[in-house]
């Protein structure tokens, strides 16, 4: 069972490593940053099966008991998170041999890479409201300094505009951390969980929950504070877009959001339906929202960008209907669109190597001269628009369907025509990059950059096709885990916890 | 960067050795009286900028003290990740204090915070003078 | 009671400057503002009538101490937001070298 403090303690040591080999052998510090996120994938799987066994491990750091000590509690929604957070992280170490190549400095970009990798997975497996905050700032920073890596004009202000946001987010969570302390003098979430129970329905109550979801709306890029992300995206170099699409902005808000609505304040959809509605409006005016929007935009990475906070929308639609498809399919969906829209930036950086524009008026024609890239957008655009048998169409199938259980006949229907909006702006980058005729320069892909994009695809196909034992052994545990609700704390207490 | 005027130079030269000494002080003394590697790390950073701003430099100092900054800096971070990881390896228990406790009020007691509050102090000067030598290069870039 | 309100005075004053302000340092020291109100809060929490500071200066003192939970989250949160500060401060600069201003109006090159 220690393998659990090795997600967040390997990356940071070589984080820490890395200012060191860089000045030794330049290409040390890549080989180094690919191997760490693929000893964390095979960790990620080992923790997946132990998960099937024990519904939730707890690790006390410094063997000191909860409540009085920090600890880690590892049960299947976070085992689900560390799963999806290891793949975009390996693909996108891949990506950047090349990619990067271009930039002064490499062995900054690496380090700060592994910073935000080890954030994200601290933020997924702790057990502790103030670890959490830490680890969560740890990431934002980390992103803040990657968005504005290589310093151009544009690069800058979309950082300062970033990190202003950011800021207000975690500093608003910070406030709610210290008047949850001044109320149950406990920052075990389990232990806070008991003690929010006794004063439920209060006005403290509902104020705390509505500035954690402010907080948590900020980082996630929810309409209408996702102004931030079309300008922070596009800047970024593509590898980090990659991330902070795919992974990063669901970690921060909605990993976040589900545990303390579901685990720690213990709402649920027959207890509160008017909370739940307010989720699923939010939702609603992000798909809608963002998805128009989107389809008059005229840069590459900027429509990417607005299709990002579209599709955080139906993850929160999901979480909002509340039953067990709604959110099971909200969990499967994290998957689906971390692996697809995380390959789309990824084509999008292969073109901008290629060509050295973003500019759709100005692309043309790279169907036949680059048709690795060209077929890797055609299957991640398949699986985001939701075309079976690709795993983008289960996830939307299972929100559909929980919708259609819990009564909420019309938002099934909105939902299947807001997926038109999302075919007809990724059919615009299609027409104009890839089947438009015209002449740029560009040369293809380098190997590397091809084998990540394949990796991504082969791995969109393989859990499409096999959709049912993912949901039993991965997804279904976890949706329960979210749905159990209050006895979140029962098993951190409980004699299940297990150290030695 | 140009000095400062002789008297300020002097100066400096007698005030970094005091200041520095303070700073391990409140470092090495990190679990008995407040303070600790943070507050203590702040102050040896402290002396070094000091001495910096008093004495001048030319860019090309800037440049070889931000390379041994960066390596001080992972040097710190690595041995308060070691310490942690020792607890792992040792006992099976990541961050278990495991050194002997000793006698109470010592100063060679407590197991392996003083440790860690020397690895911290470490990187906290070695930071904050990355820092002000990051703020200084892109003042100068300006200047020409 | 009264202790409190200052903590929220501090807090809006902040949050005025970073709302309103059009010079980019000014926005910087608007956050720092908002960093001390919460530093001071967390300090205050703490703290219970009578009772001395969490210091164990020889083993048969008496034992009634100020809860000291808080001082080391305020310790946590002071080294983050030394981190954001000077990041902040860093691309504020960087963008002084690039476009000669600190207005943040003059800097607006990407659209909405």
């Amino acid at each position: 069972m220690s393998f659990i403090p090795l997600f967040f303690a390997l990356p940071l040591v070589s984080a820490f490593f890395i200012p060191i080999l860089g000045k030794i052998y330049r290409p040390l510090v890549w080989i180094v940053s690919t191997v760490v996120s693929f000893i964390l994938f095979i960790l990620a799987l080992y923790g997946t099966a132990v998960t099937q066994e024990i519904p939730m491990i707890v690790y006390k750091m410094g063997n000191w008991p909860p409540p009085l000590g920090i600890v880690m509690a590892f049960d299947s929604f976070s085992a689900l998170m560390v799963l999806v957070i290891s793949i975009i992280v390996f693909s996108g170490s891949l990506f950047s041999l090349r990619y990067m190549s271009h930039y002064t400095g490499q062995w900054k970009f690496y380090t700060l890479y592994m910073l935000i990798t080890a954030g994200m997975m601290g933020v997924s497996i702790t057990g502790d409201l103030f670890n959490m905050f830490v680890f969560l700032e740890i990431a934002a920073i980390s992103s803040y300094a990657l968005v504005a890596f290589g310093v151009d004009a544009e690069e800058l202000e979309a950082s300062f505009k970033y990190m202003v946001m950011g800021e207000i987010g975690g500093l608003t969570f910070l406030l709610t951390i210290a008047l949850i302390y001044a109320k149950t003098s406990t920052l075990n979430l389990a232990d806070i969980s008991n003690s929010l129970q006794m004063i439920r329905g209060s006005t403290f109550f509902w104020t705390i929950l509505g500035m954690l979801l402010f907080a948590f709306s900020i980082k996630a890029a929810l309409v209408p504070f996702h102004s931030w992300l079309p300008d922070a995206h596009p800047a970024a170099p593509a590898p980090i877009s990659s991330l902070l699409s795919g992974i990063f902005i669901k970690v921060l808000g909605l990993y976040t959001t589900a545990r303390i609505v579901f685990n720690v304040f213990g709402l649920s959809r027959a207890t509160d339906p008017l909370f739940f509605n307010i989720l699923v409006g939010l939702g609603l005016l992000s798909i809608a929202f963002a998805g128009l929007t989107a389809l008059n935009q005229g840069d590459y990475k900027r429509l990417l960008g607005f299709s990002s906070v579209s599709q955080i929308g139906y993850i929160m639609l999901g979480l909002g209907i509340g039953n067990y498809y709604g959110v099971a399919g909200a969990l499967f969906f994290i998957l689906a669109h971390a692996l697809g829209k995380g390959l789309l930036f990824l084509t999008s950086g292969s073109v901008v190597h290629a060509t050295g524009t973003r500019d759709l008026k100005k692309l043309a024609g790279l169907g036949e001269r680059m048709s690795t890239t060209a077929w890797s957008f055609r299957f991640g655009a398949l699986s985001l628009i939701g075309i079976p048998p690709l795993v983008g169409f289960f996830a939307k199938f299972f929100i559909i369907i929980g919708a259609a259980q819990a009564g909420f006949l019309w938002i099934a229907i909105v939902a299947i025509l807001l997926s038109i909006l999302t075919l007809a702006y990724l059919l615009k980058i299609e027409n104009s990059v890839f089947m438009k005729k015209g002449k740029i320069e560009a040369k293809a892909a380098p190997f590397t950059m091809r084998i990540a994009m394949v990796f991504l695809v082969v791995l969109i196909v393989v859990i499409g096709i096999g959709f049912q034992p993912v949901m039993d052994f991965i997804v279904g545990p976890a949706a329960h885990a979210l749905l159990k609700g209050l006895e979140y704390s029962h098993l951190v207490f409980s004699s299940f916890t297990m150290n030695f | 960067m140009k000095g400062m005027s002789l008297i300020v130079k002097s100066i400096t030269n007698i005030a970094v050795g005091f200041i520095f000494i303070y700073g391990i002080y409140i470092v090495l003394h990190g679990h008995l009286t407040p303070g600790g590697g943070f507050a203590g790390g702040v102050i040896i950073a402290g002396a070094f900028i000091l001495k910096f701003l008093a004495f001048g430099s030319a860019i090309k100092a800037e440049r070889q003290s931000s390379t041994i900054t960066s390596t001080f800096e992972s040097i710190g971070g690595l041995l308060f990740i070691g310490i942690a990881l020792m607890g792992l390896v040792i006992t099976g228990t990541f961050f278990l204090n495991f050194l002997p406790k000793g006698i109470q009020l010592h100063l060679l007691s407590a197991g392996i915070i003083p440790f860690c509050n020397i690895a911290i102090g470490i990187k906290v000067c070695a930071g904050l003078f990355a820092i002000f030598l990051a703020l200084a290069a892109v003042k100068y870039s300006m200047e020409d | 009671m009264m202790i409190f309100a200052s903590c929220i005075i501090l807090f809006l004053i902040g949050l005025y400057a970073i709302v309103t302000k059009r010079n980019l340092i000014k926005i910087a020291i608007g956050f720092a503002f908002i960093e001390y109100a919460i530093n001071l809060l967390f300090a205050l929490i703490g703290f219970k009538r009578d009772a001395i500071a969490p210091i164990i200066t020889s083993l048969d003192a008496p034992h009634n101490f100020v809860d000291p939970i808080p001082q080391a989250l305020v310790l946590t949160a002071i080294v983050i937001a030394l981190g954001t500060t000077a990041l902040m401060l860093t691309v504020i600069l960087r963008i002084y070298n690039r476009f000669k201003t600190f207005d943040i109006a003059e800097i607006k090159k990407l659209k909405g």
